[in-house]
């Protein structure tokens, strides 16, 4: 507490001093920051920077870990793109899953959000509840249970007969398979809708009032004040969950018994590159695979910041 | 009639949505206490009699490993992950949120940038690397990376909750003659407790889950963890294993579960301040 009152002449005196000293605590205050950054600046360098150009160096040769790498110039590219159709499975199976997974996780979190805003009482308890399956989702476990649930004769299969649906199990089946992992993912939909609540409870009542004031119904409050108060964390999640979605493996790998199946049908791009780069040993291959896939992302992520700008509302930029 | 309806829907619906959600749950856990003969044949989750000898069979283990073994293993492993992730993050984060340096724009870009890292772009170097380190099948891949910071996400989240902190106590620590050291040690670190502990308690969560780097770095059974056991379940199609293997199942999501209900302010908190500050 005594030391406040100190503090202001101190600064006064300091801006005073001539310019070199100054200079030199400058330099002086630096030091310890490099310190603090020590552990991370080396992480940085070794177990990310060296890697992702080490990996783009071997995505052009070809490796097996055992011998020296030998230069094949673009032949690992070539031969994804033009002579690999399970390389062409494994992409159209990420992409299906993507497409469909994230824009339903994100229409079930916004959904249960707003759900969840509209309850009174016990909104801490639903909110904690539709947040655990994303806690438990990403575990072995689960996995083996959702395999289990979808098996034939599993109680999807059976509750779907007993309503006159006939598709057996589907995860022997390859039009099916994919979508237990989709599912999968839908059901962890609690971590984006936990954001979506935040975001949600942000948005200043005056905006509703001013919009019931101006005779909006409840429909209109919604697509004129909620929607674009809420779109820079719409845009997040989507981002987000993107990402994230395009690394699945656990699901994959326990839902298509760990090689793809049935029929290559869940042979996720992960788990194609991992059976290329660990179970065959073609490390090169699968080096341009990850940076194949680093690029998609990249691109992907890129065009959806460039369409930001028409469609995700910024209230400090645009003025309130 | 009307406004007795609008207030009851939103419960409805709610409470609809978590019995759907938690049925699968429901299902591990009664699967996990039925007799072989019950898995399939019925729809009703409730088994007949309780047959806790799933779980005396589930300790057993997977190839001669008991699960008491695989337990401590994984613990291990989400402990030194826990530590590290704590310490180096940390003192990452107080720099980027508090300290002076030249670049530090660019790093702190450059951090920012690696959340959107696929692992997978630096997996086979690193493999590489630990491979010469003659590291492979031992615990070291898997905790040495968390005293780097390597996971951006929670320098991320500490940085957010730094700035957020008041300075002013900072600044009179700095007056008084604390360096910074001292400072971070004895002031801002007691002060981002909670960042701290949601930092704690992902790592541990997602440690106890990991999959994929643990298969690829470990390779002899008594260094398993809890998850790579199940991992031999995952092609088993006859039904009759089921209690057994659900039990296990049952048990390594238990810490988890434990976890949750214990620290789910924070884990909540977390993931919600996570998404808002970005």
């Amino acid at each position: 507490m005594s030391t406040v009152p100190t503090r202001a002449p101190a600064r006064a005196h300091r801006t005073t001093e001539p310019e070199p000293p100054a200079e030199r605590r400058h330099r002086e205050r630096q030091w310890p920051a490099y310190v603090f950054l020590t552990p991370w600046m080396t992480g940085a360098a070794v177990l990310t920077l060296v890697p992702m150009a080490v990996s783009l160096y071997l995505s052009f040769t070809d490796y097996n870990l055992f011998d020296p790498p030998q230069w094949v110039g673009l032949r690992n590219y070539q031969e994804m793109l033009t002579e690999d159709p399970r390389f062409w499975r494994s992409v159209g199976t990420t992409l299906l899953y993507v497409v469909v997974a994230v824009p339903l996780k994100l229409l079930l979190a916004l959904g249960a959000a707003l759900l969840l805003r509209s309850l009174g009482r016990g909104r801490a308890f639903y909110r904690s509840a539709f947040y655990a399956p994303s806690l438990l989702g990403a575990s072995m476990s689960i996995a083996l249970v959702w395999r289990a649930l979808f098996n034939d004769g599993g109680s999807v299969s059976q509750v779907l007969s007993a309503v006159g649906i006939d598709v057996g199990g589907w995860v022997g089946d390859p039009d099916l398979a994919v979508f237990v992992v989709v599912l999968l993912t839908v059901w962890q939909f609690g971590a984006p809708m936990v954001i979506f609540l935040a975001g949600l409870q942000q948005i200043s009542p005056d905006l509703y009032e001013a919009a019931a004031l101006d005779g909006a119904g409840r429909w209109r409050q919604f697509v004129s004040v909620t929607v674009p108060m809420l779109s820079p964390v719409v845009f997040f999640n989507l981002v987000l969950e993107m990402i994230q979605s395009f690394q699945v493996f656990t699901p994959a790998f326990a839902v298509s018994g760990g090689d793809g199946g049935p029929a290559d049908s869940t042979m996720f791009y992960t788990l194609y590159l991992y059976e290329r780069g660990f179970t065959a040993s073609h490390m090169g291959y699968a080096a341009a695979m990850a940076w194949l896939l680093l690029i998609v992302i990249g691109v992907i992520t890129l065009i959806l910041f460039r369409t930001s700008r028409s469609w995700v509302f910024y209230a400090d930029t645009e003025g309130r | 009639m009307n406004l007795t309806t609008k207030r009851w829907l939103p419960h409805t619906i709610a409470v609809v949505g978590l019995l759907v959600l938690l049925y699968p749950l429901a299902w591990l856990l009664a699967t996990s206490l039925k007799p072989a003969d019950e898995v399939v044949t019925s729809l009703d989750l409730w088994p007949s009699h309780l047959e806790w000898s799933n779980y005396a069979t589930a300790m057993d283990g997977v190839s001669g490993v008991t699960v008491t073994r695989l337990l401590g293993n994984t613990l291990l492993i989400a402990g030194g992950a826990v530590v590290g992730n704590v310490l180096s993050c940390s003192l990452a984060a107080y720099a980027f949120a508090r300290l002076r340096f030249r670049m530090s724009k660019v790093m702190f870009a450059f951090m920012v940038a690696t959340l959107m890292l696929p692992h997978h772009v630096v997996l086979i170097p690193q493999y590489i690397i630990f491979n010469r380190l003659g590291m492979v099948d031992t615990y070291w891949p898997l905790i040495l990376p968390k005293f780097l910071a390597t996971e951006a996400f929670f320098v991320f989240l500490i940085v957010q909750f730094m700035r957020g902190l008041p300075r002013e106590l900072e600044e009179s620590a700095r007056i008084d003659g604390c360096g910074a050291f001292r400072t971070y040690w004895t002031i801002t670190l007691p002060l981002s407790r909670p960042a701290l502990i949601t930092t704690a308690i992902f790592t541990f969560i997602w440690t106890w889950n990991d999959f994929f780097t643990q298969m690829i770095y470990l390779f002899a059974p008594e260094k398993f963890t809890i998850t790579l056991a199940l991992r031999s379940f995952v092609d088993e199609s006859s039904t009759s294993a089921y209690g057994p293997m659900f039990a296990m199942s049952v048990i390594s999501v238990l810490p988890i579960v434990l976890f949750f209900f214990v620290f789910q302010r924070y884990l909540v908190q977390g993931m919600a301040t996570s998404g808002l500050k970005g």
